[in-house]
């Protein structure tokens, strides 16, 4: 059953890179361990037939974002938690409000697990159910995202037009003209 | 063969990590990373259920969510950028000049 161990050896690098990403006190290594589990995600989505997915997720999420990510912790300098002395006090630096968060989170995979387990159909096998071939192939793809989401596409370059304008405005020096 | 409920349940535990990231770190960019983990958490469930269909719908949701995750560091760390020249600091508790 190699796919088995594929999917868990994948699955268990991306929750346990994920976990150390808001387990570091240095966002430096957060962004890196975040590329680590980007880096298993893709992992998946090959195993999901979904190759041109995975390329797009190193490209984009592992390639430009994180880079982006990276620029702005050294531009800042990455001031670590903590610094300050009315910081370390904060209410919710206590230990225990923590854990409770913590617990929280816990309850809330159990839930979710536990939901997923009470709906019915999902036990199939995924890849059991259309040839691979169908599913993988970039020209399909192309196809249904230039006909029936064409809509959706052109406002996505909107949307890049806006947050490109809004980056700018927003990092701009006050007072420059 | 993996089952459906083996994806979704890797796609819930990745988003309950990055919602703990959101309310438990003090840090903007944490925070920032913390939401990207989430958004890929939902890519997951998105191409998981698109190859259990058996058709590409999942997969092109999922470029619409990577482009909105781009669109959204950018506006994010512009503004992660603005706010750290005010106040020399990326602790979220440093901006409360709005509180009551």
């Amino acid at each position: 059953m190699p796919e088995v161990v594929t999917f868990y050896l994948l699955a268990g690098i991306a929750v346990v890179a994920s976990a150390l990403v808001i387990g570091q006190r240095n966002p430096m290594y957060s962004v890196m361990f975040l590329i680590v589990a980007f880096a298993a995600l893709a992992g998946l989505y090959i195993q999901l037939d979904a190759p041109f997915v995975a390329v797009a997720q190193i490209i984009i999420y592992a390639g430009a974002i994180m880079v982006l990510f990276l620029f702005v912790v050294m531009l800042l300098n990455a001031p670590q938690e903590d610094g300050a002395e009315w910081d370390r006090t904060h209410p919710l630096r206590r230990a225990g409000i923590g854990r409770f968060g913590a617990m929280l989170a816990g309850v809330l995979i159990l839930e979710l697990a536990y939901a997923l387990m009470k709906v019915n159909g999902l036990g199939a096998a995924v890849g059991s159910q259309a040839n691979a071939t169908t599913v993988s192939s970039v020209r399909e793809m192309g196809k249904v995202l230039f006909s029936r989401h064409a809509f959706a596409f052109e406002a996505t370059s909107v949307l890049i037009l806006v947050a490109m304008v809004g980056a700018v405005v927003l990092a701009r020096r006050e007072g420059e003209s | 063969m993996i089952p459906l409920s083996s994806y979704l349940i890797v796609s819930a535990v990745l988003f309950a990590i990055g919602t703990a990231g959101v309310f438990l770190r003090r840090n903007l960019i944490t925070i920032l990373l913390s939401v990207e983990i989430m958004l890929n958490a939902v890519n997951l469930t998105f191409v998981a259920f698109g190859r259990y269909r058996g058709d590409v719908d999942g997969q092109i949701i999922t470029f619409f969510v990577m482009t909105v995750a781009a669109a959204e560091a950018a506006v994010g760390l512009a503004l992660i950028i603005a706010l750290f020249r005010h106040r020399e600091s990326l602790n979220p508790d440093a901006f409360t000049s709005l509180k009551w």
